[in-house]
């Protein structure tokens, strides 16, 4: 579904990414993880069209990113992303947020978009919100409907940016709890995240990255409880030195 | 009123110009911002003279060689380049998370601007252009001069006919001369407080 080949990024001489080789299949969910400033978002960035890679190859879904000519508005329309800071538009309703796309870019109707728009709605808890003004939520209602607003175009992956760590902790609960949904339902799903019990407990595959590389990956009981790169097991002492405090 | 819908069109398209990304696009983004500079940096009552009495000197054809509705035209185009410049800062000042939000979506560069930015972007930018077009109502009293002066001016020798656009074109240029590296430096000011910023 997703593929990364050697990809490499440069901010200015900053080399964020040197060469990353990742894979999501179908049906899978990969957690990334890695210290702040690893280029987790970067990569996510990458794989639909917001930030062009160097080098390397990016293919979603059968289309190469990489190549000059490539149909990115094509691409996007198949993969769905979720940002830390939810991004609604705040000049519409909740209901127009999630029907925006559908309406425009898929060409549906009206009564259409708004019909599959309140069935999301409905089973993520948020029907009573419909005709509700971004500002009048709180951030986990606000982030749900971001994660709905990307799933009415019915994308074949969903990418998801540390959708958590903005919001206070009482409300991260229902917003994992969504995603717990989608990986049920069997979406194909590759999360940044910082929250290490969620990803043990969520992931088919977990990849550790640090220094513009994948440094090790594997299934999430082998990486959380027998990493093999001492940079992993550094990294994951300090995550779980940080949470006893 | 056809002035104030017709300033306010002006200027959202300038703006909007302005702002589209791409190396493709620059000599578009460069009219836009020749037109700026020149129609904001010449002052409203000189611009109506030379259009007003310029134009209709070249010798048009009934109607157009009435001072009215060129003077009527210069006033368009002054003032949606100041609207165009109200425009411009109101769609900078949304968030360029919006338009990533807008892009991953899956909308397109212009469907971004069209639904997403511009109607933010219009919202904050109500009250500046509330205010333009007070000024605007009152910068109408000089179109309205225009007649009397054209008639007193036909009064006149035969020499009358005879626009001299000399030295009006002058007094434009010394004053784009003051206007537009001040324009410049306006937009470098920004530029380098965005950079900041981020
Ligand atoms: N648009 C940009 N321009 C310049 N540098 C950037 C840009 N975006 C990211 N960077 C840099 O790239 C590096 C990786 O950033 P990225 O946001 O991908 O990290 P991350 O792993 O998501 O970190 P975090 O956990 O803090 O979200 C950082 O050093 C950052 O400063
Ligand atoms: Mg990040």
């Amino acid at each position: 579904m997703i593929e990364l080949r050697g990809v490499t990024k440069a901010f200015g001489t900053n080399a964020v990414l040197r060469g990353i080789d990742l894979r999501v299949d179908t049906h899978e969910v990969v957690a990334l993880i890695g210290p702040s400033g690893s280029g987790k978002s970067t990569i996510l960035k990458c794989i639909n069209g917001l930030e062009r890679v160097d080098g390397g190859q990016v293919v979603v879904d059968g289309i190469d990113l990489s190549q000059p000519g490539a149909d990115l508005d094509r691409a996007r329309r198949r993969v769905g992303i979720v940002f830390q800071s939810f991004n609604l538009f705040p000049h519409l309703c909740v209901l127009d947020n999630v029907t925006l796309a559908p309406r425009r870019v898929l060409g549906r109707g009206r009564a259409e978009a708004e019909k599959a728009a309140s069935e999301l709605l409905d089973r993520f808890g948020l029907s009573d919100k419909a005709d509700d003004y971004p500002d009048r939520l709180s951030g986990g209602q606000q982030q749900r409907v971001a994660i709905v607003r990307a799933l009415a175009m019915a994308p074949a992956v969903m990418l998801f940016d540390e959708v958590t760590s903005a919001l206070d902790p009482e409300l991260v609960g229902d917003v994992l709890e969504v995603i717990r949904e989608l990986a049920v339902a069997g979406m194909t799903m590759l999360l940044a995240t910082h929250e290490m019990g969620f990803a043990r407990e969520i992931a088919n595959r977990v990849c550790f990255l640090d220094g513009g590389l994948v440094v090790e990956e594997g299934p999430p009981e082998q990486m959380f409880t027998a990493p093999a790169q001492p940079r992993t097991q550094a990294f994951l002492q300090r995550v779980l030195a940080a949470r006893r405090l | 009123m056809i002035a104030e819908v017709a300033v306010l069109a002006l200027g959202l398209l300038v703006a909007v110009v302005r702002n589209l990304p791409g190396p493709a696009l620059f000599p578009f983004r460069a009219l836009a911002t020749i037109y700026t500079d020149v129609f904001r940096g010449v002052p409203t009552l000189l611009l109506i003279f030379l259009f007003g009495f310029g134009i209709p000197a070249l010798g048009l054809n009934r109607p157009w060689n009435k001072a009215i509705i060129w003077a009527t035209v210069a006033i368009i185009l002054n003032y949606g380049a100041y609207v165009a410049e109200v425009f411009r800062s109101g769609i900078r000042s949304v968030h360029p998370s919006q338009m990533a939000a807008a892009r991953s979506l899956g909308l397109s560069q212009w469907q971004s601007f069209r639904f997403v930015i511009i109607p933010q972007a219009v919202r904050r930018v109500i009250p500046p252009l509330l205010n333009d077009f007070v000024a605007l109502q009152k910068d109408t009293a000089l179109v309205a001069a225009v007649g009397p002066i054209e008639a007193l001016r036909e009064a006149q020798t035969a020499t009358a006919k005879h626009f001299n656009f000399t030295p009006y074109v002058v007094a434009a240029v010394l004053f784009l001369a003051l206007t537009i590296p001040l324009a410049r430096l306006t937009d470098w000011l920004t530029a380098r407080q965005e950079a900041a910023r981020q």
